[in-house]
Formats: structure tokens, sequence, C-alpha cells
């Protein structure tokens, strides 16, 4: 399957386009022709709300992706402030502790294939964590973006149940010295936000920084409505499948080389 | 003409009766205790984790809810389905219903991660969420069930019992299969992802609450010294038997849908040969214990003549159902999700593949008793305080037309 | 001779005067001044009353526009009042919720007013909140 591509021309794509043109032409002054590092095609104000005429999305290469390396977690604990390295949770049991993202070793079990790459939330188009959430705690933002309401939160996990990717975790137990960007607690459920804080300020989530940094460039990050975006010339190039694809949640996350 | 048997309510006052409020009483406190300590430590303090979501607390909530609406079967039989029999029966029926009820969400509520909040489960619905429906579901139970008591009791009122137990019949009907939706819509997880969970768990609920029901008369009777006679006792315990069987076979179906799918045979491996505990659980506990025990009990003319092992058939009905609950929640987490098909995972921080292991501890256990504690002690407060218990159920008062076989 | 009348009703005036004199040192809370005036340049609070009395709804309204559209303004975000009105205690060090040197418990305390924003949000300005999130 590929991806959404938004082919009409509405008045905002034109503005997108222009706005791009600008912004290119400005970027192009400071850096030498033809090297735009991030895209900035989306560049809304801030108060303006997210919209659906984006739609945030990953693509991981997973024969890019580095066996042994785990940049994007670190990164990811560093930025959110889960994990060891923030001594967050230091009475849960192991499988209790927070996990936002993962790094999976897979062997295919007919080739003997092996394969690593990063598992988190796969910010469904179709969530059912979602769907099956009691007060609609568990949501998903005009852009495509899963996150967890944890001011109505109840706790009851029913979300947990229900993802196919065990891409949530529940906190077991207090919690100190929160990032003030990724307010996280006691009795609530949290995930991968996809760095929604960076997202609505123009930047680029910590985990695809951080394979860039390290010099895999395993990870995109972009609009997948978007048609002239990275991610969605490398999609339309070369593919990407989605974890589960027969339960058709579209999701945001797309693998390549499974 | 047939006089109808006057209700009394149970005079209360020998040392038993406080002994069994005192015993019930103690265990709500103590799992009033657990969920202190629970929400003061958070949920670490649990055998729960990020595999196992759900444990002990959700099986003894699930079990006594799934209960709860089946209990109201002795009362719909008599109302929406007219059987004179069953007339001095229902009223005990609506109340234990009403009782587990209230127990098994008791526990749920107590086991939230922010049970503060409930206020908030009560004003934000997602109306898409099978939990929100359920919550509807539980409240209009109570109003409903409390409406035909109501119909029951009042003198004046008669002419609507069965009116108002029609619809508590088709409430519970939908209540029981709002639980199994619970988890036969969870597509993600093989061991939910089947219609055919809502019918069983309608089923279920009939055999647990008949079972339950069966104890709870007993023992009121016995400690009444009121008389129980066997046209009564012996239709329940037939029906039970019918139940019992009816359970087997939709666990059998079950099973077997499962096996004829390439995709669900690891999973069938693990519940019925490799699973362990689960496999104990489901041959021990849910087969042998809760079903072909019981079931030659109560059809084996020369066991069924003792109360005392029907007693402890119905008993093991409870066991059983207790077992089954446990297989189905806890084992159906624990048995790893597919999430790459075709690929083995050989490596990974949140054990991706890995059957899940859970050890519930005390405190959650005591927890999940409470609902139970609480749920008997509303039945004993309650037929002491109002009238729900006929004076006799001789054979003689309830129908006079029986012979002993 | 004194009546029942009398006893009763002296009886009961010392008995709700009582909480008065035990308190005597604190009938108002002794609440920290933030870092900055209300200033309109810094697009920060509201008049002192409306904000006493609304800032409940104004946070609240925030949070959803926050959480669920994105709209990161600075006008009514928790980060910002922390970042403004924080306080830091007898050792020097910013004073913790709970303690009444914190701006908000300052307040909550003494109206006992129990809130759980801080089971999540931090309590205290940190580095990352005074520059915004490491974007690019």
């Amino acid at each position: 399957m590929t991806q959404p591509v938004n082919n009409k021309e509405t008045t905002t794509d034109i503005y997108r386009r222009q706005f791009l043109g600008k912004t290119a032409a400005a970027a192009g002054l400071a850096l030498a022709p033809g090297m735009i590092l991030t895209e900035v095609a989306h560049a809304r104000s801030a108060d303006q709300p997210a919209s659906d005429k984006n739609r945030w999305g990953l693509l991981i290469n997973t024969n890019k992706c580095g066996t042994g390396c785990t940049a994007c977690v670190s990164a990811c604990q560093t930025e959110n402030g889960w994990g060891e390295i923030n001594k967050s949770e230091p009475h849960s049991k192991a499988s209790q502790k927070a996990v936002w993202i993962r790094k999976v070793k897979l062997k295919d079990k007919l080739t003997g294939h092996v394969q690593s790459l990063p598992l988190m939330c796969q910010h469904c188009e179709h969530p059912p964590c979602v769907d099956v959430c009691p007060t609609g705690a568990s949501m998903k933002r005009k852009d495509g973006i899963v996150l967890v309401d944890k001011h109505i939160c109840i706790g009851c996990r029913y979300c947990m149940m229900a993802c196919p990717y065990k891409a949530r975790s529940f906190i077991h137990e207090a919690l100190e010295n929160q990032k003030v960007h990724a307010p996280r607690g006691k009795g609530t459920v949290e995930s991968c936000t996809m760095c929604v804080h960076r997202v609505d300020t123009d930047g680029t989530p910590a985990c695809v920084e951080a394979c860039n940094a390290e010099g895999h460039q395993a990870m995109y990050f972009g609009d997948l409505k978007d048609s002239n975006s990275a991610i969605s010339v490398e999609l339309r190039n070369n593919g990407g499948q989605q974890l589960r694809q027969d339960l058709a949640l579209n999701t945001g996350v797309r693998y390549q080389g499974l | 003409m047939k006089k109808t048997i006057p209700f009394l309510a149970i005079e209360g006052r020998s040392s038993g009766y406080y002994m069994l409020l005192a015993i019930l009483a103690t265990f709500i406190l103590a799992s009033l205790g657990a969920f202190y300590y629970m929400e003061h430590h958070g949920h670490y303090v649990t055998g729960m984790s990020n595999q196992i979501v759900w444990g002990m607390p959700h099986v003894f909530a699930v079990f006594l809810i799934v209960a709860a609406s089946g209990i109201l079967n002795v009362a719909s039989i008599s109302s929406a389905f007219n059987k004179k029999a069953y007339k001095p029966l229902a009223r005990l029926s609506a109340l234990a219903a009403v009782a587990l009820l209230a127990g098994g969400l008791m526990i749920l509520v107590l086991d939230l991660g922010r049970p503060e909040r409930l206020v908030i489960a009560m004003t934000y619905y997602n109306l898409k969420s099978i939990f929100a429906w359920n919550m509807l579901l539980y409240n209009g139970f109570f109003a409903i069930v409390i409406v035909y008591l109501w119909t029951m009791m009042q003198r004046n009122l008669g002419k609507y019992t069965r009116v108002a137990g029609t619809a508590a019949f088709l409430w519970r009907l939908a209540l029981t299969t709002g639980t199994g939706s619970i988890f036969g819509f969870l597509v993600a997880r093989q061991g939910y992802d089947a219609a055919i969970m809502a019918p069983m768990f309608v089923i279920m609920s009939f055999s647990f609450g008949l079972a339950i029901y069966i104890l709870v008369l007993m023992a009121s009777y016995n400690w009444t010294e009121r008389p129980l006679g066997d046209a009564i006792f012996n239709r329940l315990k037939n029906l039970l038997g019918v139940f019992v069987a009816a359970v087997l076979y939709f666990v059998a179906v079950y099973h077997l849908t499962n096996l004829y799918e390439a995709q669900h045979h690891d999973f069938e491996m693990f519940i019925l040969r490799d699973g362990g505990i689960y496999t104990q659980l489901f041959w021990l506990g849910q087969v042998l214990i809760g079903g072909v025990i019981p079931l030659i009990i109560f059809y084996t003319p020369a066991l069924a003549k003792s109360r005392g092992l029907v007693g402890f058939g119905a008993l093991l009905v409870i066991l059983g159902g207790l077992a089954q609950v446990y297989g189905i929640i806890i084992g159906g987490q624990a048995f790893p999700m597919t999430i790459f098909p075709g690929k083995e995972v050989i490596e990974t921080t949140f054990a991706d593949g890995a059957i899940a292991s859970y050890v519930p501890t005390l405190a959650e256990t005591l927890l999940g008793l409470g609902g139970f504690a609480v749920a008997l002690f509303l039945i004993a407060f309650c037929v002491k305080i109002m009238q729900f218990l006929p004076a006799s159920l001789a054979d003689k008062d309830v129908d006079p037309h029986y012979k002993a076989s | 001779m004194l009546s029942h009348k009398t006893i009763i009703s002296t009886l009961l005036s010392v008995l709700l005067l009582l909480p008065v004199f035990a308190q005597a040192g604190d009938l108002m809370p002794v609440v920290p001044k933030a870092k900055a005036k209300a200033n309109p340049d810094t697009l920060c609070i509201r008049d002192v009353k409306d904000m006493r009395k609304n800032h409940m709804k104004y946070i609240l309204h925030k949070r959803d526009k926050t959480l669920r559209e994105g709209v990161r303004t600075k006008q009514d975000s928790l980060a910002e009042c922390i970042s403004c009105h924080i306080s830091k205690n007898d050792k020097g060090e910013y004073a913790s919720f709970g303690d009444s040197k914190h701006f908000c418990s300052s307040c909550h305390n003494f109206a006992a007013v129990n809130i759980d924003c801080f089971d999540c949000h931090n309590d205290k300005p940190t580095a990352a909140s005074k520059t915004g999130s490491t974007i690019k």
C-alpha cells in the first residue's frame, strides 16, 4: 500500500508552495544552493491549530538501521525524560517501566535474514486505542499525531489492551522532575508523541535527529499529505510497509526492507 | 385457590448472622486497605505491568459483572417468561444482581490508575468505546433492576412487574454482550479477536450467576431454618447442569474455530498444550473442575440426592468460572502479539514475542475478594431489612402437585 | 444570674472564633511576588483580580488548546506561569509544589483546594523551558 497523497490543487497547496518557494529562497541565502536541511513547508504560527492538511509520518529504512545502535532510543529518553538515564520510575520492575520506543532485532523464519528496527507508536489513522478509550483521553490530532490527554485519562489501560504494537506504557509510581514539554505522571498511560512539541514549532522528532546525527539516515520525518516532502517522495519511489497491515489501520509510521 | 407464600425478612439476630457480617466486613476492610496501598504507592506494588495490564482485580470484576447479569435469570424466568414456580425466587435474584454488579464495579473503579477521576469517567464519554457503552449499561442495569424490584415489592405495582422484568431481561442480555465485547472487539490480540466472545459471555453469565444463586439460597434457608423443597431445588440444579454443558459447548466451538485457522494455531497450542499454568487452568480448572465434575454430580441420581454435593458442585462451577475468566484475561495477554508475521524476535527490550509472566500480589487479590464480600454483605444485610425471602420454599407451598421422583 | 441563653451563646461564639485565634497569624495567604509585573509586552497575565478569580478557567481552556490543537502561545501557558511565578525556599532552592513558598501552593494550601497539575507537570522551571525546547 502506498501513502495517502493529496493531489488536489487546493488554494492552501498553492499557498504552501509559494511559501515554500520564499522560504527556500531565504534559506538559500544562508546555505549552499540546493542544501535545504529540514523541511519547512508546514510553517504555521503558534496561535494556529494543527490542521488536517498535514499528516505527520515517519519512514524507517530497516536496511540502514544500525544493528546494536540505540541512538533513537537514548535521544527519546533524553528528550522526553523517561527511562534509566533519567532515573525515572525507580520502584517499578523492568516490565513496569515506561517504554516509548524500543529497538527490536528480527530474524526471518524462512531465510534467516536478520534486521533491526525501532518500534514505537505507529500513529494510526484509525487508532484502536482511540476507539476503545472510555473518556476520549486517547485522541488523534487533526494532523494525525496520536496522543494521550493525561488530564482526562483515568488509567483504565483499555488502550493498552487494544494497541497491536504494545506501544503504550502505564506509569506505576509517582514521578518527579518531568520535562516541561513532556508532562507524565502516575496512574496515566503514555506513548510516543512524535515529539509533538517539536513538530508544533517546526522541529523534527528527537529520534530522527539522532539517527541522522549518527550517520545512519534510517529515519525520515515529514508530511505524508505533501507530495513534495522527502518522506512522500521516498515512499513513492521505494515503497513502505505498515506493521499489521491486515488490520487496515493506515499507520503513520512505515517501514522499508521488512 | 392456591395461597401465595408470604415474604418475610430474616430475623438476623443470631450470633451466626453477626459473625457472617463481621467476616464479610473484614474482607471489605482488607480490600479497602489494599486499595489504599495500591493507590498510595502506585501500581508497582502489584504484579500487573506493561505486558499484563489487566490482572487479578479484573478477573474478579469481570466474573462478578458477568455473574450479576446471570443471577437475574431466575427472576427473568418468573417475570419475562411467566413461570409461576420461580415467582418466589425472583426478589432474591434481582437483589443479588444489583449486589454482584456493585461488587464488581467497586473492584474496577478501585483499580483505576486515577480512581479520584471517576467523575471524569461519568462526564466525558467517548461513544465509540465499548467501555463507555458498558458504563451506560451498568448504570441502566442498576436503575432498571431497582424499578423491577420495586414493582415486585409494592403491592399495587404488581401489574407492571412483567414489563419491568422483560425490560431487565433484555437489558441484561445487552450488558453481558457488552462485557464480552470488551474482549471480542480487541482485534489485535489472538486470544480475543472473536465475535463468539459475546454470546459465550452470555452463556457463562447464566452458569456463574445460577451457581452463586443456588449457594446463596441454600445458605439463607439452612441458616434461617426455613424449608427448601426438592421441587425448587432440583429445578435449579438441573437448569445449572444445562448451563454448564452449554458453556462447555461454546468453549469447544471457540477453540475448534481457532484450531481451524492457521493464524491462531500458536495461540491454541499455548492454551491447550504448552501454556503451563494457563493450560492447567484450562483443562483442570475450567473443563474438569468447572464442567465435568459438576455435570457428573448434577446428573448422577445417587449423587444429586445429596444437597451438600450439589452445593459443592455449584462451588466448583464458580471456581471453574474464575479459572476460565483468568485464562481469558491473563492468558490472552500473556500470549505474545504477532507484530512481525513470519519473523522471529531475537532481541528486544520490551519482551516482544515472549510469553509474559504474571504473579499476582496479595493486595490485588484482596481487592478482588473484596468485591465478592461487598456483594454478599449487601445481600445478607438487605434480606434482614426488607422482605426478599419467602417464608417457605417447601414443596407443598411452591407446587402442590409436585411428586418426588 | 446567667440565663441558659447567655451561656450557650457565649460558648458558641468562643467555639466559632476558635479557628480565628488559632490562625491569627495567617488570615490571608502569603503569596510570593512574580518575577515580572503584569505587562502587555510580555503577553503574560491579565488583571490580578481576574486571574485570582478565573485562572483555572484560562489554564483549563489553554490545556485543551495546546494538547488537542497544538496551539503553543505563551498566553495562559502553565510553563510560562511557573517560569515567572517561581520563588525560592529558605534554602535558596526553587520551592516544590506543596511547600507554601511555591506560588501555587501558597494559596492552594490556604484554601485547601487540591490540584493534580503537578502529578504530571514539572512544578519548577527547567533550562529547557526557558529557551523553548531544543528546536533548530
